[in-house]
């Protein structure tokens, strides 16, 4: 078992076998959360404060849920509501956060590069809940872990993310963790949903559906945030989930036993055909979710180990 | 007073060679080559074998009166340029407020007049407040001393305004500082659009938007036949735009910043604010082909583009922290970094810095001829240096060079022939 960061900022500095270690310990953890007494002490005597900068009900729940049955105290600050508002920094915020002693903190954050920011001001460990544009973690290791369940293995699959990819972290989270454990990694949407510079991300890119998903073993669709769908980036929602939308007729491209995902929350008859979503042999989507506890007790679990390890080191030292 | 056994760098003719200075009442009197070395009973300097090259003629500074003194002031920055060899400042009007009136120009004149050891000349906003809308007193503005007039930053998207902006400025002689940029694409863009902006997640304007700032602006010059510099051609797409405006005889120049010059869009890795600048560091291939057009005189001037943030602004989120990097004292050294790599003479390198932006700007600084002011750069170009960012004379000290391994030191600064830097 390896595992040595400090915080889980992104799937970027994460060697493969850590990658592997998390999911692994989630495994256990899933059994755990399936049984009746679902109560762990991993996080016993820990505070673990969620700091969401931005909304979010599915992944804060999951993170508190994670952490209450490891027996850490967590606190919710919902900080749209609060400080932001008076005009302090995000380093204030950090450092006064940081004068309560937390052990344990998850930060969302609608820019991009704030929650390293964040890391670099505070003596605990960081988790990114999802920064901007950038990473979420989390949600690419409960991809990772729903794929691997799934499929038996997490290598050599043909995998294709399908969507707004140029406004999504959970899709460069995904692209950079399948990658790291070689995967073919496909990327389907209009090139006005694509990031720039994609020809350089050792993907293959197509605007074709019907192309992109022929013979995949995985199809992991994109939320389309409402704000795109105006005209600006595509014509219309209609035309969108015509060219776009996953439907019976497009999934059968893929391999028959190809499975389908989504972060959810999901826009039914916009990316997704509602009866895809709900189809229990091709659909993890539920499975996802439960998916999502799991691996974040895992990577709380992980990073509590070593912030332990190195506070003895620190008092041993002194 | 006489300057001996100095390693003169002289844009003019692109001569380098070891010889001897005389200097009188502020001016440069004459000068000649180690054989023939005077005989001179006053002052005597000996630069032992050490470059003296014509002062920087720094074109579009900010010293942040009025409005954010402490960020910089004048005497902060008077003190920044001694030190970094700069011994014209030329002052951009991106103030708070802008620099628009004839009586904000006279203010800041009159600021610099007290606190700067240097010479300050002031560029005024061309329309008020630079908000692109109504075109400033251009007029009034020249009569009190503006040297040129830019909006820096701030693109008009209104080509009607400017046009009539222009064709206004043309009929007073007036120059016309121009930022190339496309402002609906590069609107909220913090990096340049590629595969690494794409990784780090951050809203990126592609290099072209610069080329079709460009295209638009060049076509507003030819239908008003002003004379227009762009502060910055930072892209490889840019250029043959360039080039062609020049060989079809327009009156254009155009510079570009220290750090387009020395760093790319990487050095932002780590969400690093001290390198966010405006417009974005680009990739690598559009650095060399800026650096080549450097060394072919399609571009013709560097310069610092000196603009001083506190801390407060810099330490946030890469999207929300301010733009811009302290380059006064940095520009020499790091400049000198094109020189070792052999990508530029020091004679080329200082046509760059201080003739051809004194020339720009009908100055008779930037030489080392008899009747030119004895505006005078002392450096060592081989001595090491690691840049302490604490030890910067400006008062903020956002530059991106912290901590790098630099090569080249000034030792002595002189303006009017007084020396303002130093201890020779």
């Amino acid at each position: 078992m390896t595992f040595t960061q400090r915080h889980l900022l992104g799937i970027e500095p994460l060697h493969p076998t850590e990658i592997t270690t998390i999911l692994d310990l989630a495994d256990d953890y899933v059994r755990l959360n399936r049984q009746p007494q679902k109560h762990g002490d991993a996080l016993a005597g820990l505070t673990q404060i969620n700091m969401f900068f931005e909304n979010s009900t599915r992944t804060q729940a999951s993170f508190e849920l994670a952490g209450q049955r490891l027996g850490a105290d967590v606190m919710n600050m919902a900080m749209q509501a609060s400080s932001i508002k008076k005009g302090e920094t995000l380093i204030d915020t950090a450092l006064t956060l940081n004068a309560m002693h937390p052990d344990l903190l998850v930060v969302r954050h609608p820019h991009s590069g704030a929650v390293d920011l964040l890391a670099q001001k505070v003596n605990c460990a960081v988790l990114n809940a999802g920064d901007g544009k950038h990473e979420h973690p989390t949600q690419a290791l409960l991809d990772a872990l729903t794929i691997r369940r799934a499929k038996g293995r997490l290598h050599r699959l043909n995998i294709a993310i399908c969507g707004d990819i140029a406004h999504s972290r959970v899709a460069r989270s995904n692209i950079i963790l399948l990658g790291k454990m070689e995967n073919r990694v496909r990327l389907v949407g209009p090139p006005t949903l694509l990031p720039a510079g994609i020809g350089e991300f050792g993907v293959e890119v197509y605007d074709d559906m019907r192309e992109g998903l022929k013979d995949v073993d995985v199809v992991m669709m994109l939320r389309l945030q409402r704000e795109r769908m105006d005209g600006g980036f595509i014509p219309s929602e209609r035309e969108y989930y015509h060219r776009y939308g996953l439907d019976a007729e497009k999934l059968s491209h893929a391999k028959p036993d190809a499975i389908v995902m989504h972060p959810g929350p999901m826009n039914r008859g916009v990316e997704i055909d509602g009866e895809i979503a709900d189809d229990i042999n091709r659909s993890v989507i539920q499975e996802q979710v439960e998916m999502g506890v799991a691996v974040r007790m895992a990577a709380m679990d992980l990073l509590a180990r070593n912030l332990r390890a190195a506070r003895e080191t620190r008092e041993v030292m002194a | 007073m006489l300057f001996t056994n100095a390693r003169l760098i002289d844009p003019e003719t692109g001569s380098d060679s070891l010889g001897w200075l005389r200097v009188e009442n502020g001016v440069i009197t004459a000068r000649g080559s180690a054989s023939d070395m005077p005989q001179d009973t006053g002052t005597t300097i000996d630069c032992h074998g050490k470059c003296l090259a014509p002062g920087i003629v720094d074109l579009g500074v900010k010293v942040c009166e009025p409005g954010e003194r402490h960020k910089e002031s004048y005497a902060s920055a008077g003190r920044a340029a001694a030190a970094g060899g700069v011994t014209t400042m030329i002052t951009r009007p991106d103030t708070t407020p802008a620099i628009d009136t004839p009586e904000a120009l006279e203010f800041v004149a009159r600021r610099a007049q007290a606190d700067a050891p240097v010479n300050v000349l002031h560029m005024a906003a061309l329309t008020k407040a630079r908000e692109g809308r109504e075109m400033a007193e251009i007029g009034f503005l020249m009569d009190a001393g503006a040297v040129a007039f830019t909006d820096c930053d701030h693109v008009t998207a209104n080509t009607k305004v400017l046009t009539r902006a222009l064709s206004y400025a043309k009929s007073l002689g007036a120059l016309v500082l121009l930022h190339p940029q496309e402002p609906g694409l590069s609107t909220g863009a913090v990096a340049t659009s590629g595969k690494f902006a794409s990784l780090y997640g951050l809203p990126a304007v592609s290099p072209m938007a610069e080329r079709m700032g460009l295209d638009r602006d060049i076509t507003m010059i030819e239908m008003t036949g002003v004379r227009a510099h762009f502060d910055q051609i930072t892209t490889a797409r840019a250029l043959p735009a360039l080039e062609r405006a020049k060989r079809n005889g327009l009156d254009v120049t155009a510079g570009v910043s220290i750090h387009h010059l020395t760093l790319n869009e990487m050095d932002v890795a780590g969400y690093r604010t001290f390198f966010k600048v405006k417009p974005p560091l680009r990739a690598e291939d559009d650095r060399l082909a800026v650096v080549a057009a450097l060394r072919d005189g399609l571009i013709d001037v560097i310069s610092s583009m000196h603009t001083p943030q506190d801390e407060e602004s810099k330490r946030l989120p890469f999207e929300e922290a301010a733009s811009g990097a302290v380059a006064l004292e940095t520009l020499l050294p790091a400049a000198l970094r094109l020189v070792h790599s052999g990508d530029l003479s020091l004679p080329g390198l200082f046509a760059a810095l201080s003739l051809n932006p004194a020339k720009r700007l009908g100055l008779t600084a930037g030489r080392l001829v008899p009747g030119a002011p004895a505006d005078l750069v002392l450096f060592d170009p081989d001595a090491p240096l690691v840049l302490d960012r604490a030890k910067l004379q400006s008062k903020s000290k956002n530059t991106p060079f912290d901590g790098a391994r630099l090569q080249g030191k000034v030792l002595a600064t002189y303006v009017g022939g007084t020396c303002v830097y130093g201890e020779l």
